[in-house]
């Protein structure tokens, strides 16, 4: 299943891309800068999308003491982390020529900025705390706490006057993008989340393996492999 | 009552508090958070004269002014409802236009006027290709004719 993931997600990022890159319009106010969207807002999207996957997670670790549960939550957070770096870094970049500054505090990039520091906290939890399923507690709690914020981020452009401009795709009624530029950007969306599946498979195993290293079964599959 | 209903009712009521600690924050904080100032509330007297403020709204149609040989620039941003003149010295963004949205930094001075020190362009959530723009316009200016 892990390789069809990765299939998946190198076939929607090319097709994505090219939409992108190539068959999309330029906007009338922005020109081609507007194809930057293409990577700011799905990246922005998952770095909510992870947080809660996380979140539901660590939950789901916390009440029925599932250990899977708790492998995916912990091996969410950096992938999450790197989403939030990298919405920020775009947003930051695009923000330069079309609001004429890198960055400005206002209530959606701050928000977004608090949940990339949630994201460094619950990493640094787990770290810190050397048995993993009182790590997977400890941070649970700490996922929880921050979940507060998703929201925020959402409708910060909504609940205050924010230099950001308020959602496009999610907006009431009909979407305030044409489909040409539409399209791609939901085709990267999709991209992304396979992407993000692939890697929380791929480093669930690992993680699951690095745990039971001294359970009979890993030494088995250790033993089969060498022969 | 089983651990595992308690640990869940811990976690309910953890979700629940943080929730409502934040509401109530961001109530008391809702001022502070205010990102700028609508024309109208400048025109009221809302902003403090003392310290620098955002004003945002949009840039007049026909009040761009550009002295010659400077940077220095002068247009009117206006709500629809008040109108603020706005002096500023330097390079403005990409998407600065008449009828744009922007936001100015600076300083309300004595008559209402506001010296802007940094001048931010705001988009709106609007994106479309050049061609569709132009189409949706003429489609506007049509339609004004039949009027």
């Amino acid at each position: 299943m892990i390789p069809w993931f990765g299939w998946i997600t190198v076939l929607l990022l090319t097709a994505g891309l090219i939409g992108a890159l190539f068959l999309s319009p330029p906007d009338y106010q922005q020109g081609e800068s507007v194809r930057i969207i293409y990577i700011h807002v799905p990246a922005a999207w998952m770095s909510m999308f992870c947080y809660m996957t996380m979140t539901i997670a660590a939950v789901i670790g916390l009440i029925w003491r599932i250990k899977l549960a708790e492998v995916v939550a912990r091996v969410s957070a950096p992938i999450g982390a790197w989403f939030t770096f990298l919405a920020l870094v775009t947003g930051s970049l695009w923000g330069k020529p079309m609001w004429g500054t890198y960055w400005v505090w206002d209530a959606r990039l701050t928000s977004e900025l608090i949940l990339l520091f949630l994201y460094l906290g619950y990493i640094a939890l787990q770290n810190a705390i050397e048995d993993p399923r009182s790590a997977a507690r400890a941070s649970a709690i700490l996922a929880i706490v921050g979940v507060v914020n998703i929201p925020i981020i959402k409708f910060s452009v909504d609940w205050w006057n924010t230099l950001h401009q308020p959602a496009t795709v999610s907006k009431m009624g009909t979407p305030s993008i044409a489909t040409s530029m539409l399209i791609p950007l939901l085709i990267m969306a999709v991209a992304f989340m396979t992407y993000f599946g692939w890697l929380v498979l791929k480093k669930a195993r690992c993680e699951v393996l690095h745990r039971e290293r001294n359970s009979a079964w890993v030494k088995h599959l250790i033993e089969d492999s060498k022969h | 009552m089983k651990p595992r209903k308690k640990r869940m009712w811990a976690v309910s009521l953890l979700v629940i508090g943080v929730a409502l600690t934040t509401a109530l924050l961001i109530t008391a904080f809702k001022q502070n958070l205010l990102y700028f100032y609508s024309p109208t509330q400048i025109a009221a007297g809302e902003a403090p004269l003392d310290r620098s403020v955002r004003v945002g709204g949009l840039v007049k149609d026909g009040s761009f002014k550009r002295q010659d040989g400077s940077l220095t620039v002068s247009f009117v941003i206006t709500d629809t409802a008040k109108d603020i003149p706005v002096t500023y010295t330097g390079i403005l963004p990409d998407l600065f236009r008449e009828g744009q949205g922007i936001v100015a930094r600076g300083k309300v001075i004595a008559g209402g006027k506001f010296v802007a020190e940094e001048v931010l362009a705001k988009h709106d959530e609007n994106y479309m290709p050049p061609e569709a723009a132009d189409a949706m316009a003429a489609a506007q200016a049509a339609k004004t004719l039949n009027q």
